[in-house]
């Protein structure tokens, strides 16, 4: 019994090693086609080593941040992605409250407003979308956080609300009978209680507005700002001939922050999607 | 209490609430009355009735679209669901150095779709090319398969990761006593695990399947619907309909057929819940 067991654990842990192997590959292929010469990346060389004669240092690199306008675009995702998640994190959590504890047919009909927009595909709304931002001027990374938290409402608060349904009511009664006001009972009671649901919404927002390609490129004023999803796009999509040197040195230098950023915080992004997920 | 809290309404759902009327109401209500119209911009809009929807279903390009999506709908739901689990199982049996394929695997997930769909692009057709095979852009079943295998790398990950919480949630004395009562592996896991999971089950399926009937970003990056429209999915179709089609009905088409692609989106996340839910097990 104990020697098949540990047959089985070794055939397994050889399939699961192929199976990683296949899953870093691709990742592994743009980082060593990311140092070669232009005329190195053709279809068919993609597989071939760098050496002496492709090997072409961090040109493509310099060229992506130089003159591809990588780092104006990652500045872009930057700002879209910080003020959109804050404003989805403080205003849903604090709106997800408000309709679990007043529960009045208005807050139910907002609460099934919300589910509701879960399900509804972009498609539906994002020619009216892209118009309605237009008209309220809310096409500039600064601003766009308003569509976001529109768009995005949904999710968080069906979360936060399933969560709020589980922390009793008697802290912030107490808290309340003390002569604390709603915002104060708020602030102080039930967010320090709500952290861990936070960071989960948070992980959440931050993955779905960091990669969104179709939102920023139809609301965003195209002429001024790119996001990083856009720029990769514009590589293929405007220029006629793709420079692939320098499309593949972006996708690295998009890749990397995110893989070192789950690297470090990888037991909250897995916890995170877990509690979505079971939520959800 | 609850008297208190009521008057506070402007401050605690005001700001969710306006940005919900412009990001959602609006441009949803817009939308359904878009659809009956025929227009190039908001405002200058004119009724046409249901002209819209008669033309989107005698559109061949929809129905090769719609049949595109649907298959590679079930095909990529069955591959992911059955491979994470899998997976899921593996490694849930204490195998060393379970951390690290638990990391590696859920990694794709953190990437866009779009940087997805390029990475993955550039390696198949190196790959056809080797093989002397017609490249991605005249190669429709590579594509087909390009897609579902660009699913399988994104998805699994995520999947595995809800199905090993939702096994390691089984009690052990559940397992334990099966096992006292003399039931093989294969039987463990089709009487006691799977059922268990049920919840797992329905919230991995539900995600698949809406995840795939809607993908649009891989469709774009890996073929962008090449060979003439033949991998276009019906989000790409919808949103070529809008940008890409000269001709002024092309974007009241679009429209109606976003309102019949949400239609279907509801029915099928409506069905599936109905339909797994009832196979859960009380705990």
């Amino acid at each position: 019994m104990k020697k098949k067991n540990s047959a089985l654990s070794t055939v397994l842990t050889v399939f699961l090693s192929i199976l990683c192997v296949a899953w870093v590959y691709p990742i592994v292929m743009i980082l060593l086609n990311s140092f070669k010469v232009e005329t190195a990346i053709s279809t068919s060389g993609v597989f071939q080593l760098p050496n002496a004669a492709t090997f072409a240092g961090l040109a493509n690199y310099v060229n992506a941040v130089g003159s591809k306008g990588f780092l104006s675009a990652f500045g872009t995702s930057m700002v879209i992605t910080i003020t959109s998640v804050v404003a989805i994190l403080l205003c849903c959590s604090m709106c997800a409250w408000y309709i679990t504890r007043v529960e009045n047919f208005f807050t139910k009909m907002v609460y099934f407003l919300f589910v509701f927009s879960m399900v509804v595909p972009f498609q539906m709304l994002m020619f009216t979308l892209a118009a309605t931002s237009d008209q309220l001027k809310l096409n500039t990374p600064w601003n766009i956080w308003v569509i976001y938290l529109g768009f995005g409402a949904g999710l968080a608060v069906f979360m936060f609300t399933g969560f709020m349904k589980s922390i009793p009511l008697e802290i912030e009664e107490a808290a309340m009978i003390d002569g604390c006001n709603p915002l104060q009972t708020f602030f102080m009671i039930v967010l320090p209680v709500l952290k861990p649901t936070m960071i989960s919404v948070g992980i959440l927002e931050t993955m779905w507005v960091w990669n969104d390609y179709l939102l920023p490129y139809l609301v965003l004023d195209r002429k001024k700002y790119t996001t990083v999803p856009i720029l990769i796009q514009y590589f293929k999509g405007s220029f006629g001939r793709v420079e692939m040197g320098p499309m593949m040195a972006c996708i690295m230098l998009t890749v990397l922050p995110i893989i070192i950023v789950y690297l470090v915080c990888q037991k909250y992004i897995i916890d995170g999607v877990v509690a979505g997920a079971v939520k959800g | 209490m609850v008297k208190a809290t009521k008057k506070w309404w402007p401050i605690f759902v005001l700001p969710t609430f306006l940005a919900f009327i412009i990001g959602f109401i609006v441009p949803f209500l817009e939308g359904l009355y878009l659809s009956f119209c025929k227009f190039t911009t908001i405002n200058k809009a004119a009724w046409v009735g249901i002209g819209n929807y008669v033309k989107v279903f005698e559109d061949a390009q929809f129905w090769t679209s719609l049949g595109f999506t649907a298959s590679f709908t079930v095909v990529s739901t069955i591959l992911i669901n059955v491979l994470a689990f899998a997976v899921a199982l593996a490694l849930t049996k204490g195998i060393k150095g379970t951390n690290v394929f638990r990391t590696v695997y859920f990694m794709p997930n953190l990437i866009g779709g779009i940087v997805l769909g390029y990475i993955w692009n550039i390696l198949i057709n190196c790959v056809l090319s080797i093989a002397g095979q017609p490249l991605l852009a005249l190669n429709n079943k590579a594509g087909y398969w390009g897609m579902i295998i660009l699913m399988c790398w994104q998805q699994i990950g995520y999947m595995m990761i809800i199905y090993i919480a939702g096994l390691q949630s089984i009690p052990g004395s559940l397992i334990e006593a099966a096992r006292i009562d003399g039931a093989t592996g294969w039987q463990t896991l089709i009487k006691v695990k799977i059922p268990n999971v049920m919840p797992s089950i329905t919230i991995c399926m539900f995600l698949t399947l809406t995840n795939s009937f809607k993908l649009f970003d891989q469709n774009l990056a890996l073929t962008g619907g090449d060979p003439n429209h033949s991998t276009e999915m019906l989000a790409l179709n919808i949103y070529n309909n809008f940008y890409a089609r000269s001709g002024a009905a092309w974007k009241g088409i679009g429209q109606a057929k976003a309102v019949v692609f949400c239609l279907m989106v509801i029915a099928i996340s409506m069905i599936q819940l109905k339909a797994t839910r009832s196979k859960e097990v009380q705990q």
